[in-house]
Order: structure tokens, then C-alpha cells, then sequence
């Protein structure tokens, strides 16, 4: 038996950021939207009071809050030429599984992007020439722009609450904040945070190696505030219970907390829970699509038709459910044609971990994302002459660890791991390891990308989604110009034990620990139907009235966090959707 | 796996709380959701008795490779001591040691190291095949189970073990290890860290959700009492 439901004008595709953001201005402006998500409603006061949340042995070890294997998970090999295999158990993809998706458990850490990283290729052509970029690197511009952007980027942060200090408002510099970032319209809706002891010793340090330390933007916000949805949210309080765990304080930005608890109240919009599409549904003549087909999870398969299908799942999901609908062509790295699966990138770590001889750190007073840092070496910041790459990252001075399972391999090299030594050596290192981290950029290669995996399938038959992925000779340049610049700033705050890592000198792997969960592209927005699935609105060139949401439209990625650009984009779409498609739906950009 | 299959897997995924029960199905403006935590949001504390998943044996082994990792001396106690093995027992007895979490589906294939762990055996079926390839190495090599050696001659094959040397296993001793730590330092709540030994042994506070008062005491150490959730629970 299956359900038909009545039609919608609008399906959302996961209810997370992206599709609870879009979800719920599109019913403002009185569209009927019907979301579909994966996993179970989840809130506040039900399901991550403090009186459950501070159990790190269930949230950030056993993950209990993230998509688990078992329910979907991806292949990966290092180059075309390796028999791929399932990604089998917890990784540092952390992909969501409930309302709020990974927009619950993220560290918020919430960040605009640079100005260049939106126009890589011009600026890079404009400033270096075309010999800045290595061979195969797929470096491409947005067709959106971070002044066009902006206005999205300052309401998202309006929503989230977002804490931070501006570094350039209207085109002048402010002190204390980022001098190098984009200009801002306003200040931040909420103060920075109270920064922990290890990000004094970073801004004294960096200032007077004649660098710019600002506070990192944060959506564990620093005072009560009400946002523009009529949604309240209260102050921070720094329990360090953060990233892989739900905010049991309505502080940390979420879909949970911000967005949804006014789409719920929208009279035409609707929410299937526990239910999962299993691909989108195309019309006859396959340019456009008719709406989804999905299965609930007593098993029962049903069908929504809408007139828009917005595809707002995480990216890796994103690209998958492009794949297995057969919207847009496939990439071949052989033939270097096709755009769905295309343009994956990454996020290009280096690291300083670094042991002072006596300190009391205080590791557990933190949030997932309370750092300064410093962006002189990230986006196109400095000079890159001679250096053979683009890109760089942010640095900083992350206080976001404390918890005591995962610090209790944190040692110095050669440090005893068990028996009484290691009981010595635990006692030391948690209060005085501190970490400086290179969140890098990562552009895209022509042989790196995504298909479906020719072996392995999920429960219902149907083909994983395959990745082929190594660093690049741009990352692996990036990453080492960055791991030197911490490594040296290591030095000079003091630490007496450094060591000091570019993840791009090896192979990768998604089991490295402190690795990112950044993964973006796939499905990506440009000028060019031939090198991008989405135009500069998001909407797909192959069928009109589907939009993809989410990372997976990113042809690079910064030296950022990811969700702030995410709600800007979908902020950005769902304007373009109000203001444009509804009155005359077809193409928004002519191919 | 057919379709069958596939859905008894999700009725199972649903029973190990992978895939919550509350609220499924269509919200909406009209449609009031019910306020207050689930009961089944609370862990609860293992129940005290028999071992549920090991066997006496086996708890003895486990005990003895235990204490040796986490030893009892001036900064606290043992592993054992603080509850390790009975955590242990009842991880393996619940969703983790049956590997609810992990995909499962074939073929299982040798893979490099960057494609991470292809165990074809659950946690707990690893317990019961280490311990047992361990218990006939030792009574190979001495004669003896390994709670049956001096803390030499453990120590000394727990080295041997941990560095791969066949025919012992390095990543039985991997599993082993983040057990045990995981034993002593989640909350008393799952059995171990008896009178948060662990959390004392470094200061760790534990289940505190407010340091707003200590936001401006930098560096300074704050000797702060940890808190468990079983004083919550009670």
C-alpha cells in the first residue's frame, strides 16, 4: 500500500539548517511546505536538558546524536584505482539525525567567508596569473559574490543569535575585531564570549608577533537575546558539553533553538518525522521534477508531489539522493564531463599541539568554538608570490576540549598510554596541552570526486555513495606553510613539548583524530552548466524547480566553518524563490 | 539483505535508540507535541548481580589486563576497583557491544589502514575471541591464564600485544584500552568511575553546566567537587 498526499507548492528535502531556514520563509510568505526528514523530532526541554546532556560518554562516544553507520554510510579510497570500502564505524563524518540534522550537535563556530574565497579564480588570474594554480586544481567562481551576500549573512546571524565582534563595518576598520573580513552592514547581534586562559596567552603572543587576534564568531551566544523570529535564547555558560551533544540552555544556535519553534507554528507548513525520501521524482519529459517518493519507518512507502523540490539534506546526502534520482549528469573523471558528483572538496588541517610546563588550563570551561584567531595567513590575506599555491587558513587557539574520555590519549609523544605512567602523564597533559589549529582551505581536483559505489548498498538495496578523495599538491603546499606559521607561534607562547602536523603530508582518512567533518561540494553553484549542477540561486540547471541547499554547493571551501555561508545561501534562495520564481517559474539564469 | 532483513534492521536500529520513538510521523501547527522529558531520554545505572554478558572467566581475565592498565597506587584506584568490569559487562550486554551502530553488510575485504576498522565481529564476539586467543598464548607460553603471571610478566605481554607482535592482536589491545579508559572516566552513572576517581585524577568537575563564575579566574587551579549524574538521577 502506499500513501499519496495531497500536493504541496514546496517539499523540503531534511530539516536542518538549510531546510528549516528556507522552510520557514517560504511558508511566511504563505507557501504550503511540507518537510521531510530522517530523524526524530528532537527538543530542548525533552530530549537534551542538563540533566542528560552532560554525559559524554553517550553523546560524543558513543554518538548517540549523529546518523549512524548502519543507517547510511559512504565508501572511500584514496585514488580511482583502489577497491573503495564502507566507512563501517563512528568517523569524523558527523552527519545529523533528527530535526536540526547536524545543525544540533555542531561545534558553531560561525563564520562569513572571505570575499575571495567566493571568486577564487579571478582574483587568483587577476592577481598571480593562471601559473598560481597546479595542474588539475578545479578552481571556479560562484557566480555570487560576498557583497551580494552580505545582507543573508548579517539576517542569519540575526536569527542565530550569532556572538562576535566586527572587525569591518561600512568599509572601516573597527579594532578588535578581523580586519581582513568582508564588510559588515552592522556589529554582531551579541558580544564576543569571555575568552578562556590559552586564548589570553594566543593574543598576547600574536599581537606582538605583529599579527591581528580577534575573537572567533560564535553561536554559543554571550547574552540573552531575542531573535528576529520571536524566539528566545539565553546566555552561554561555557560547560564545554558542546559539539556532538544538543544545548540544554537554548545558547548554542541551532534549528532547534532558533528556527524551528517558529516554523512549527506556521499554519501551512507540515513535518513527516522518521521518514526518508528515497529519491526525487521526475516529470515525463525529465526536466523538471514532479515531487519525491519516501518510506516512513514502519516501512510504509509514500509519494508528496510538490511544485518546488528543495533538496536540503547534508552534502554528502545531497549529492547521493542527485545521484540515485539521475538529476543532472554524473561526473566522469575520465571524460572530466558531468557536474553532479563534481568539485568535492575538503578542509586542509595542520596543527601545533603543545604541552606547557605547569599550567592550570581549565580545559573543561570551554564551548565548541571559543578561539581567537588570526586570519593573516588565510584566503588571500597575504602574499602568495613564489608559494605555489592559493589559500591559507585561520588560526587558533581552539579551547573547545576537556571532556575526560577523549583527552585521555592526548599525550605527548613517547608518553607511557597505560599503567601508572600514563596516570602521571593524563594528570599533566590535561591541564597544560593546548592545541593551534590551521583550519585550511581546500580546493577541488579533476580526479577527486563522488559516484555510486559499484558494491557496497544500504538497507533498502540501493548503491552507497562512493568518494574518491586525496590531497591535492595545493593542499599539501597550503598545509605546510600553515603548520610551519603554528608551529612557530607553539614557540614563541611558551610551549616546552611541541609537535606539529600537516594532515595533507599523508594520505586521507576519515578515522584521523581532530580531523574536520567538512565536506563540501558535489552538487556545486556557478556560472557554467558544464562545470556546475546549480546556477548562482542554487537551482539546478537540469530541472528548474529543484534547489539544493546546503555545503554541497560550495565549489572550495574556505579556511571556515561552513554553516554561517550555508543559512546565508539558503536565506539568499529562498528570497530568489519569494521575489522571483513563484511569479514566473522557470530558468532564474539563462545557460 | 532483503527487504525483510531491512526492516527488522530498523525495528532494531528504533529498539537500540538510534532512531528515537517519540513523535514519528506528521507535525503540524494543530498537532501539539508532548512537553517533558522521556523517561527513556535518562540513562540508567547497571543493575547490580550477575555479569550479564561475560563469563566469570572472562571477567577474571579482563580484571587482571585491567588492573594493569589502570593500576591502583597513590592517585587513586584501580580499574577494577572502580568499576571497569562490570561497565564493560554491560556495554557488551547493550548496543555497543553489539555493534548497533556499525554497517554491517558485505564483503568483508582487507582495505588500507585509511579505510578504517572492516571487523566482520561485533565488539563483544571480539571479547570472547581475544580473550580466548590470549588465555591459550599464556598457557602455551607459561602455563598459566594471564591473571595467573606476575605484573612482569603481564606488563610485559601487554607491550608485546600492543605493539602487533603475532600471534597477539594490537587491536584487541586497542579496544581493550579505550574500554577501560572509557570505564574510569564516564560518568559512575555506567558502572566505573566509582566516586569519580577518574575525573579526581586529572579535575575534571564532570556534570557541571554552569563556569560562568569562574569565566575570570585564569590559571589559577579551582579545586571544583565533580558532580555526577547519579546525584542527579536520585
Amino acid at each position: 500500500m502506499k500513501t499519496t498526499r495531497a500536493k504541496a507548492d514546496v517539499v523540503v528535502i531534511g530539516l536542518g539548517w538549510s531546510g528549516s531556514i528556507i522552510a520557514e520563509e517560504l511558508a511566511r510568505a504563505g507557501l504550503k511546505v511540507v518537510a521531510i526528514e530522517r530523524g526524530a523530532w528532537r527538543d530542548t526541554a525533552s530530549d537534551f536538558p542538563p540533566s542528560v546532556d552532560t554525559d559524554e560518554l553517550r553523546w560524543a562516544t558513543r554518538k548517540e546524536i549523529l546518523q549512524a553507520p548502519r543507517l547510511e554510510t559512504y565508501t572511500v579510497r584514496n585514488h580511482a584505482g583502489q577497491q573503495a570500502l564502507p566507512v563501517r564505524e563512528w568517523s569524523n563524518l558527523t552527519l545529523g539525525n533528527n530535526v536540526g540534522g547536524a545543525g544540533t550537535h555542531w561545534a558553531a563556530a560561525s563564520w562569513r567567508f572571505n570575499p575571495f574565497d567566493f571568486e577564487p579564480y579571478s582574483r587568483t588570474v587577476e592577481r598571480y596569473g593562471k601559473q598560481q594554480l597546479v595542474p588539475g586544481l578545479q578552481v571556479q567562481d560562484w557566480g555570487v559574490t560576498y557583497a551580494e551576500l552580505e545582507p543573508f549573512y548579517d539576517r542569519f546571524e540575526r536569527i542565530a543569535g550569532t556572538s562576535g565582534k566586527a572587525g569591518v563595518i561600512e568599509g572601516q576598520v573597527v579594532s578588535g575585531g578581523n580586519p581582513f573580513e568582508g564588510s559588515r552592514s552592522r556589529e554582531f547581534p551579541t558580544p564576543p564570549l569571555v575568552p578562556s586562559h590559552w586564548n589570553d596567552i594566543f593574543t598576547r603572543k600574536t599581537t606582538e608577533l605583529g599579527y591581528h587576534p580577534f575573537p572567533v564568531p560564535a553561536g554559543t551566544i554571550s547574552q540573552a537575546y531575542v531573535n528576529p523570529l520571536g524566539v528566545r535564547m539565553g546566555p552561554c555558560t561555557y560547560c564545554g558539553y558542546c559539539q556532538m551533544f544538543g544545548c540544554g540552555n537554548w545558547s548554542k544556535s541551532s534549528p532547534n533553538a532558533c528556527v524551528v519553534p517558529a516554523l512549527m507554528r506556521h499554519p501551512s507548513f507540515e513535518l513527516l518525522t522518521e521518514t526518508e525520501v528515497l529519491h526525487i521524482n521526475k516529470s515525463a519529459d525529465g526536466k523538471t521534477a514532479t515531487g519525491v517518493s519516501y518510506i516512513d519507518k514502519h516501512g510504509m512507502q509514500g509519494e508528496q508531489s510538490a511544485d518546488i523540490v528543495i533538496v536540503a539534506a547534508y552534502q554528502l546526502d545531497n549529492v547521493r539522493l542527485m545521484l540515485l534520482s539521475g538529476i543532472g549528469e554524473p561526473y566522469s573523471p575520465r571524460t572530466r564531463r558531468g557536474v553532479i558528483g563534481r568539485n568535492y572538496s575538503f578542509q586542509t588541517l595542520s596543527y601545533a599541539y603543545l604541552w606547557f610546563e605547569q599550567e592550570h588550563l581549565n580545559p573543561f570551561i570551554n564551548t565548541g568554538c571559543l578561539a581567537i584567531q588570526i586570519d593573516d595567513f588565510n584566503a588571500d590575506n597575504f602574499d602568495h608570490s613564489g608559494l605555489g599555491f592559493i589559500g591559507g587558513a585561520g588560526i587558533q587557539s581552539l579551547s573547545n576540549s576537556g571532556l575526560p574520555i577523549g583527552m585521555a590519549g592526548v599525550l605527548p609523544k613517547g608518553a607511557p598510554t597505560w599503567g601508572k605512567g600514563w596516570k602521571q602523564a593524563f594528570r599533566h597533559s590535561y591541564q597544560n596541552w593546548a592545541m593551534i589549529q590551521g583550519q585550511g582551505t581546500s580546493y577541488a581536483h579533476e580526479d577527486m570526486y563522488f559516484d555510486l559505489d559499484p558494491t557496497y548498498k544500504d538497507n533498502y538495496g540501493r548503491p552507497l555513495m562512493r568518494m574518491t578523495f586525496d590531497y591535492n599538491l595545493n593542499d599539501q603546499r597550503s598545509g605546510e606553510f600553515i603548520r610551519k606559521q603554528c608551529e612557530r607561534i607553539a614557540q614563541a607562547v611558551g610551549g616546552q613539548h611541541i609537535e606539529s602536523y600537516n594532515f595533507a603530508a599523508d594520505h586521507y582518512t576519515p578515522f584521523r583524530a581532530n580531523d574536520s567533518s567538512h565536506t563540501n561540494g558535489g552538487v556545486v553553484m556557478g556560472t557554467d552548466p558544464r562545470t556546475s549542477a546549480l546556477n548562482r540561486y542554487q537551482q539546478c540547471w537540469a530541472a528548474h524547480n529543484v534547489f539544493v541547499l546546503g555545503a554541497s554547493s560550495f565549489p572550495n571551501n574556505a579556511g571556515y566553518n561552513p554553516t554561517v555561508t550555508i543559512g546565508a545561501l539558503a536565506l539568499w534562495t529562498a528570497k530568489a524563490i519569494i521575489e522571483q520564481y513563484i511569479k514566473n517559474p522557470g530558468p532564474l539564469v539563462q545557460a | 539483505m532483503n527487504r525483510r532483513e531491512a526492516l527488522i534492521s530498523l525495528v532494531q536500529l528504533s529498539a537500540l535508540g538510534a532512531i528515537g520513538s517519540a513523535s514519528a510521523g506528521v507535525l503540524a501547527s494543530d498537532r501539539p507535541l508532548a512537553i517533558g522529558t522521556h523517561a527513556d531520554a535518562l540513562p540508567q545505572p547497571p543493575k547490580p548481580g550477575a555479569l550479564a554478558y561475560l563469563t566469570a572467566a572472562e571477567a577474571r581475565e579482563v580484571t587482571a589486563i585491567f588492573d594493569r592498565l589502570i593500576p591502583e597506587d597513590e592517585l587513586g584506584m584501580s580499574a577494577s576497583q572502580a568499576g571497569c568490569v562490570v561497565f564493560l559487562d554491560r556495554q557488551l550486554a547493550g548496543p555497543y557491544g553489539q555493534a548497533a551502530s556499525t554497517y554491517r553488510l558485505g564483503p568483508y575485504l582487507q582495505g588500507t589502514p585509511e579505510q578504517g576498522p572492516q571487523f566482520r565481529l561485533t565488539p563483544a564476539q571480539r571479547y570472547r575471541e581475544g580473550l580466548e586467543q590470549l588465555g591459550q598464548y599464556c598457557q602455551q607460553q607459561h602455563a598459566r591464564p594471564f591473571s595467573g603471571l606476575t605484573g612482569e610478566q603481564q606488563d610485559a605481554l601487554l607491550r608485546t600485544m600492543e605493539a602487533g607482535a603475532a600471534p597477539l592482536d594490537a587491536d584487541f589491545f586497542a579496544l581493550l584500552l579505550q574500554n577501560v579508559r572509557e570505564g574510569y572516566l564516564a560518568d559512575p552513572m555506567y558502572g566505573g568511575n566509582r566516586d569519580m576517581v577518574g575525573w579526581r585524577l586529572i579535575g575534571f568537575p564532570g556534570a557541571r553546566y554552569d563556569y560562568r563564575p569562574y569565566l575570570h579566574r585564569k590559571g589559577l587551579p579551582l579545586d571544583l567537587e565533580p558532580v555526577s549524574l547519579l546525584d542527579r538521577a536520585g
